[in-house]
């Protein structure tokens, strides 16, 4: 029955968007890491996605989705004059990370959204599959 | 009435098969929507049925097993899958209407229940026809 397929597909999508709402979060939480050099500022992170095509069978055209990897940021960081910071440099500059809190609140809530449609596509799929069981009662 | 239990549930029997291998489509679109490049499929159901009727009546194009070491490949249910034409291309390639594909699903699931409802119909039927109550 290839609707049970559809749990391995909503499966991997569900847990593609929890990555995603992990590096948001890794994010938000690193917003005001500062650092006194710029290679030791923290980076904001994003998951990179792709279809999973099932290799045997490639007509059913039925692909999950997975996560090739985590990227992270080429933005620079930000750079602040404060002279008066425990970890401000020789020249009174302190890094801060360039993660773009407006972008990361949008970025979750895409994602909330993602994941709500593939646990109503799981929940609709156990509805069809128990009716299927109670046929002919 | 169909004399022969084989084809007691007639069309219903391959149009289930159909609307399980759709819903497998639409939430694959629906897991990628967040996907770079991925672009969203669906399945003709009208023309997926009609060739797998025509094909079930004619003995579909099969592939012949002449040697041991052949691998006897699955017998498609019919209809291949097209690529939907995007309303709101967006930057990345992706082509997945998150709406557009919750409606198709959920569409293809009320018509999923219609069809258990036929079969459920047709047993019913039958068993009530075996028990002569």
């Amino acid at each position: 029955m290839s609707l049970f397929a559809v749990f391995d597909i909503a499966g991997s999508g569900l847990s593609a968007q929890t990555l995603r709402l992990n590096t948001v979060s890794s994010n938000l939480a690193n917003a005001d890491s500062i650092s006194s050099s710029i290679n030791q500022t923290y980076k904001a992170r994003y998951p990179v996605f792709s279809a999973v095509m099932d290799r045997f069978n490639n007509e059913a055209g039925a692909a999950g989705v997975r996560v090739l990897g985590v990227v992270e940021s080429q933005a620079p960081a930000r750079t602040e004059h404060r002279p008066n910071h425990p970890l401000a440099d020789e020249e009174g500059n302190v890094y801060l990370p360039n993660v773009n809190v407006i972008e990361e609140m949008a970025n979750m809530i895409s994602a909330a959204r993602s994941y709500q449609n593939n646990v109503e596509v799981m929940n609709t799929s156990k509805q069809l599959l128990l009716r299927v069981l109670a046929l002919g009662q | 009435m169909p004399t022969s239990l084989e084809n007691l549930f007639g069309v219903h029997e391959t149009a289930l098969q159909l609307r399980s291998r759709r819903a497998q489509v639409l939430s694959a679109n629906l897991a990628n929507a967040d996907t770079p490049h991925y672009k969203a499929r669906d399945l003709d159901f009208r023309a997926a049925l009609r060739q797998a009727r025509e094909g079930a009546g004619t003995g579909a194009v099969a592939m012949r097993v002449t040697h041991s070491g052949h691998m006897a490949p699955a017998i498609q249910t019919g209809g291949e899958l097209l690529y939907r034409v995007p309303t709101q291309p967006s930057v990345d390639g992706n082509t997945v209407d998150a709406q557009e594909e919750h409606a198709a699903f959920m569409d293809n699931a009320i018509r999923y229940q219609a069809t258990l409802r036929f079969i459920n119909g047709k047993a019913k039927g039958l068993i009530s026809a075996l028990k002569g109550e």
